[in-house]
């Protein structure tokens, strides 16, 4: 059928199941606008495109699907850059469309041109310029296709105007089929055995999971291994919820902000047994006093992570889900021996160590925003999804926050963006409606994308925004204090606007709390309202995030409270 | 904050177990492929010695060549990395000898006419040739493995080299008999 490069693409988002698109119009995409219009899809007017790229993360994460946006070209495209890089980092399945100038004014710094494709090469799984009608059909599939398989990611397809303008004859394609990229999903047998064996033989083994596991829905196989060989269960700040955050064998988190006995558990295990992870600087510390007692087992789907950080004994190239099914089906097998008795003395000792350092905070006249968090769980039975910002807010969310269920954990780990947690919250309400969605928040973040307020309230979308104002860059302040003899270079931020006045002006509601007695109020009226809601928590201002480890020294080395 | 535990003394250590090697690819011939190969390293801070990419018999395949020098564990990485490019069809290490490998080079070089003849002596011992010739210069077209050529430069830079224009290695893996 003959149908415009606008039409088809029209087409190829329906049949990839598309329901929602975050973006923005602008000149290059008139046309595309024109005929979305025409269509089911619903379509999410952000104020800023890099609100776009966070909105349709928040909604992969929430949902398991890819999240679609559709920009301009020029601006429109370099905004979406910092969105981009983070769900790079963090492995999110992305399509973002980008307008481009005609194909005869590529080249000629025509309006609103930029090589968007040059620029995302390094931040994208893969990126396309389609430079003809013809190619557009196959190109959009294929960028689901990378998009959400493998290891998942964000991929940019450029789309000249008049590229959406040309006709060609439709008809859909069924396969994609890629010579060239063929991730690896089933895991070589003998591996998996080995590590069985390994399990059999090991005093002091540890689960060290990581977003993978989430990515790859393999939470339940993960919670059914763990439980069935009672090995105990660390993750990383993206793998927060692949396992019960409640168990009796959840150690909390790993790393610089990890717990005491998670950290300690990683420096003392014999048996290392990483899933879904990549061993990030802020997970490993000193790499070479990584684990240094253990043989490390490294499961992921994406070879290049296997041993670019850590040196791995039994690597394993496969699909979380697939590899943790086949482990639980050769411990069935196994005599692993009684358990209990096995597990005895190194279940101890992580107890001991959770009773000699447990997370703690000391409840003082001021608020403390660690308190805030404890209540906002409490409030929400812990069944929120909750988003962050980046810095102080992100961890403590992290660390009282116990996540009991994956895809609830929404956060820019990799890359550190601050401005991620609102326009994330937009997305993940827009794939839950029924949920309830935190954006938990500092002062500093929360003011990188505010303008999306706007979005929340023009959509009805009661999205709860938690600042934990404390008139600080926190994090920096907190390495300023720790580091640089509290010399707080610039990250003094006092001069902020009325949170209150500001979700007022949004047509928002804004509550405040200034006392800790009032903390639960506040919580309980900003939940229980059904607008768009800000809560504004005047915290104890130079309050610091504890366990942590110094950049560089090992994990077992941290700063207690 | 700068990572207060890499001293110098690690890096050294480095370079001390660094190798080079030859890595061939087929790759897509498309725009942007090869600056999405180029960028892998740059961003990545993998080196690269040299570079050769051509098309192959088939016009949607190119092959490109490229030599690197690093230790074992950064060598795994530049290959899985490369592999995992969308536009990597196949990826080999040739370094050993199972490959052949050829450079070529165009040496000018200043023929003034006391050294003519022992330029074309050596010329002649090394199978190479001149392509072309002027009053005070003669240009040799020179392949073969790294070693030749470089024996070849040794020979002509008393002569005085005026230029020249190296390609890198490329490589090709033997058929078994």
């Amino acid at each position: 059928m003959e149908m415009t490069g606008a039409q088809i693409l029209m087409e190829v988002l329906k049949q990839e199941g598309v329901d929602t698109i975050f973006g923005f119009p602008g000149g290059a995409v008139i046309d595309i606008y024109d005929e979305l219009a025409k269509t089911e899809i619903r379509h999410i007017l952000v104020r800023h495109e890099q609100g776009a790229v966070h909105a349709a993360d928040g909604y992969a994460r929430a949902s398991g699907g890819v999240g679609v946006c559709l920009v301009t070209s020029g601006p429109g495209a370099t905004n979406t850059v910092t969105g981009i890089a983070s769900a790079y980092m963090d492995s999110i399945p992305l399509v973002v469309i980008t307008g481009q100038v005609p194909t005869h004014l590529i080249g000629n710094d025509a309006f609103q041109e930029v090589d968007i494709v040059g620029i995302t090469r390094p931040c994208t799984k893969h990126n396309y310029l389609v430079n003809h009608v013809d190619d557009l059909a196959k190109t959009i599939k294929e960028a689901f296709h990378i998009a959400r398989s493998g290891r998942p990611g964000p991929v940019l397809v450029d789309l000249p105007k008049d590229v959406g303008n040309a006709t060609s004859s439709y008809e859909p394609l069924e396969e994609v089929n890629l010579k060239s990229y063929k991730p690896t999903y089933k895991p070589n047998m003998n591996q998996l055995k080995k590590i069985v064996q390994l399990i059999e033989n090991a005093r002091r083994p540890l689960i060290f999971a990581g977003g993978g596991v989430i990515l790859s829905g393999a939470s339940d196989e993960l919670t059914r291994f763990a439980r069935k060989t009672q090995i105990p269960v660390t993750t990383s700040l993206m793998g927060l919820g692949a396992f019960p955050g409640t168990d009796p064998l959840w150690l909390g988190m790993i790393g610089m902000h990890g717990t005491y006995r998670a950290n300690m558990s990683t420096g003392a295990c014999d048996l290392l047994i990483s899933i879904g992870v990549r061993f990030d600087d802020r997970v490993t510390g000193k790499t070479d006093a990584f684990a240094a007692q253990a043989t490390i087992v490294h499961i992921d789907i994406d070879p290049t992570s296997i041993r670019k950080n850590i040196p791995v004994a039994i690597p394993v190239v496969g699909d979380c889900k697939v590899s943790l099914d086949h482990l639980n089906k050769l411990a069935d097998q196994t005599n692993l021996g009684d358990l209990r008795q096995k597990r005895e003395k190194w279940l101890d000792q992580i107890e001991q160590w959770k009773s000699t350092n447990p997370l703690a905070y000391k409840q003082e006249d001021k608020i403390k925003p660690q308190y805030v968090v404890e209540k906002l769980y409490e409030l929400t039975g812990g069944k929120a999804i909750i988003t962050t910002e980046v810095g102080q807010n992100q961890m403590w969310a992290a660390q009282y926050y116990h996540f009991d269920r994956p895809n609830h954990f929404i956060t820019s780990g990799g890359l550190g963006c601050m401005g991620f947690g609102l326009p994330a919250a937009i997305g993940a309400q827009l794939a839950c409606p029924d949920k309830l969605v935190v954006d938990i928040a500092g002062d500093g973040s929360i003011q990188m994308n505010i303008q999306e307020m706007a979005t929340a309230v023009q959509y009805c979308l009661p999205v709860k925004t938690v600042i934990l104002n404390n008139g600080y860059l926190g994090m920096v302040r907190q390495w300023q204090e720790l580091f640089y003899e509290k010399r707080y270079a610039c990250t003094c931020i006092e001069h902020a606007p009325d949170f209150v006045k500001l979700a007022e002006a949004f047509g928002a509601v804004g509550l405040r709390a200034t006392k800790p007695e009032e903390v639960e109020s506040v919580l309980k009226e900003g939940l229980s309202v059904p607008q768009p809601v800000i809560m504004d928590f005047m915290v104890e201002k130079e309050e610091s995030v504890y366990p942590m480890v110094p950049a560089g020294a090992p994990i077992t080395e941290m700063l207690l409270v | 904050m700068a990572d207060k535990n890499t001293p110098d003394e690690d890096i050294r250590i480095v370079n001390m177990n660094e190798e080079k090697h030859i890595f061939t690819m087929l790759v897509d011939n498309e725009p942007g492929v090869l600056s999405r190969v180029v960028g892998l390293f740059s961003g990545r801070g993998f080196n690269i010695d040299s570079l050769v990419v051509a098309e192959t018999i088939d016009p949607k395949i190119s092959r490109i060549t490229i030599v690197t020098k690093a230790d074992r564990p950064v060598l795994e990485q530049i290959e899985k990395q490369l592999n995992k490019l969308v536009n990597v069809i196949k990826i080999r290490d040739l370094t050993g000898p199972e490959a052949v490998k050829r450079e070529m080079a165009l040496i000018c070089v200043k023929a003034k006419t006391e050294y003519r003849a022992e330029i074309l002596r050596i010329v002649d011992i090394f199978r190479c040739q001149v392509v072309d010739v002027g009053r005070e210069h003669y240009i040799i077209e020179v392949t073969g493995e790294a070693g030749k050529l470089e024996a070849l430069i040794q020979l002509m830079k008393p002569m005085g080299i005026k230029k020249i224009a190296r390609t890198g290695p490329l490589a090709l893996i033997r058929e078994p008999n």
